[in-house]
């Protein structure tokens, strides 16, 4: 019989094939139906008509966030109202929120693509599935909860929020899958740990499907040890679905694009020319057949390659590295490209501190300055001047050599950088307010 | 050898205050309170009865607090007593750390020494030999 795994397996030119005729579909849907992609492709000399293979698909235009925003609410839907069942949206923090919209077709495809990453986890439903991520708008809850019901396992859908409970329901009922961002389940691990609470014995985990901020290969060891799982990274963005555009397998080793569903390039942010299989620059995205909010050349500002080879694992779905970072997180600091992840990467160096950082930018005499703050650990002798003044010069030198810039460490007391519970706030920028 | 209780303090308004405010609400007595201080942060030593509690505590409070292994030596009130005590070290070859005094009582001061641990030993040595009365961390955590 059928099963919907089987499409991961299929050879790629097979996946090519779909993909074109998804494609070739999808933007002919654009032109037709939404006057922003008519307008789009009829001032870039796009024929959308005429696209005879996926390297055609270089021809089109990009699509960029804001020009999503500037068609706000409905301007981006390719099909009527009535045929849309739900409605997601990106956090309008920065601006006007982004909305994606959903057809019955559209969320079964979106259940399909999280589910794989519980069939990466070798998962059904002989599991119980701990959903912390945030409900409503934010696709993170959703789209974990379609994923979760679609590879029939037991949902719990908690959403983010209520820490202790979270850990009583989490020991309690026997949770064998948590899906939250990184950020959060390392907040559930420290909690429970402060409860007295031995993660790796008192909860029954054995996986994590855990995305929507990056994180470092060294956090991802972290939460492994102290919760007593395995953590694999999902991708995905509201405006080209939600998380389980890509997801990793078991073997950790890179991030399974849903080549089915999304056609991906990899171009250079400043030229916008498509780069070769394994070299580093923005993922762009294209939908292959999403009905309701179709993307053409969609720029995710997300920093990651195709990596060359195929996985052991034996499916022929291409995948993306983890990602690097983003074009608008990248902090531009006296000219040099920093990526917060970079300095994270660093501080995990150190035993002496923890793994809660933050980034302070500021501008004195017009230059700018950083201050990466970091908390102080137990097990660090921290008695004399002396000692933490070279534990400071140890990581600041460290991360001169990493990162190519002077960044000003400062040692800061336990619980004094704010945990959040949806993602974690990284960076501050008052370069805004000269000193 | 006597506790000390360090406490990592972030150099920021009424830190100072929150520390005392938690010792005092565990009902802790403190004998010598010192403060090294650098524009971001400060270490705080203290002198205190029941430093194992304090550290549990302050812990609990969310400072970040440990106990250091520090030299006590009661030494008389009078001119000359330090002098005489860090004279006892002079050929020793032992690095002090840091240390400061505080009274004990009428005539009695007491002087606390931080040691690097592999030279502790040939420094009570030196100390006792001198004459010089070493105190015993029961002596003063009562």
């Amino acid at each position: 019989m059928k099963k919907p795994q089987d499409i991961l397996t299929v050879p790629h030119e097979e996946l090519e094939a779909i993909q074109l005729e998804g494609i070739k579909k999808t933007v002919i849907q654009c032109y037709e139906n939404v006057p922003f992609y008519h307008d789009l492709f009829d001032e870039a000399g796009f024929d959308p008509y005429a696209v005879e293979s996926l390297a055609d698909v270089a021809k089109a235009p990009f699509t960029t966030k804001q020009d999503l925003r500037d068609n706000y609410p409905y301007g981006m839907f390719a099909v009527p109202q009535e045929d849309v069942r739900e409605i997601h949206m990106s956090s309008g923090t920065t601006g006007i929120a982004t909305v994606g919209g959903y057809t019955e077709h559209d969320l079964d495809i979106w259940g399909d693509c999280f589910a794989r990453g519980i069939w990466y986890a070798d998962g059904g439903p002989q599991d119980v599935a701990h959903i912390c991520y945030g409900y409503g708008l934010f696709t993170g809850g959703l789209g974990a909860h379609h994923g979760s019901v679609k590879a029939g396992c037991t949902t719990i859908p908690m959403s983010a929020g209520n820490t202790e409970r979270q850990i009583r329901v989490l020991r309690e009922m026997g949770s064998t899958i948590l899906m939250c961002t990184p950020s959060y389940a390392m907040y559930i691990a420290d909690t429970a740990i402060a409860m007295g609470l031995d993660p790796k014995k008192d909860f029954h985990l054995r996986a994590g499907i855990h995305g929507a901020e990056a994180f470092s290969d060294n956090f991802r060891a972290e939460l492994e040890e102290k919760l007593g799982y395995k953590v694999l990274d999902v991708y995905g963005l509201t405006e080209t679905m939600g998380p389980g555009v890509a997801i990793e397998c078991w073997e950790q080793n890179g991030l399974h694009l849903a080549e089915d569903h999304f056609y991906a390039e990899i171009i250079d942010p400043e030229t916008g020319e498509v780069l070769p299989d394994g070299e580093w620059g923005e993922l762009v995205l294209t939908t292959v057949d999403r009905e309701a909010t179709p993307v053409v050349r969609y720029r995710t500002r997300d920093i990651t390659r195709i990596l060359p080879g195929t996985c052991k694992c034996g499916r022929t779905h291409r995948r993306i590295d983890r990602l690097h970072g983003r074009t608008d997180d990248m902090l531009i600091i006296r000219g040099v490209n920093v990526f917060p992840s970079q300095i994270e990467d660093v501080m995990k160096t150190f035993p002496q501190v923890a793994s809660w950082y933050q980034i302070e930018l500021t501008r004195k005499n017009h230059l700018d300055v950083v201050t990466l703050k970091v908390e102080v650990n137990p097990d660090f002798d921290f008695d004399q001047i002396s000692a933490i003044e070279q534990l400071q010069r140890d990581i600041q030198s460290r991360l001169k050599t990493a990162l190519s810039v002077g960044i000003r460490v400062k040692l800061v007391e336990p619980k004094t950088i704010a945990r959040s519970e949806g993602k974690a706030k990284r960076v501050i920028d008052l370069r805004g307010d000269d000193q | 050898m006597i506790m000390q209780l360090t406490v990592f303090l972030e150099n920021t308004e009424g830190r100072l205050a929150a520390l005392c405010r938690t010792l005092a609400d565990a009902n802790i007595n403190m004998s010598a309170l010192t403060i090294a201080e650098t524009s971001d942060y400060g270490i705080v030593r203290i002198i205190c009865d029941n430093v194992f509690n304090a550290v549990d505590v302050l812990d609990e409070a969310g400072f970040r607090a440990t106990k250091t292994k520090v030299l006590a030596v009661e030494v008389p009130d009078r001119p000359g007593a330090l002098a005489e005590l860090l004279e006892a070290l002079g050929g020793t070859n032992v690095n002090i750390e840091y240390g400061y005094c505080f009274l004990s009582n009428g005539d009695k001061a007491i002087d606390v020494l931080k040691i690097k641990p592999e030279d502790r030993g040939k420094a009570e040595a030196a100390i006792e030999g001198a004459g010089f009365k070493l105190l015993h961390w029961n002596d003063i955590a009562g």
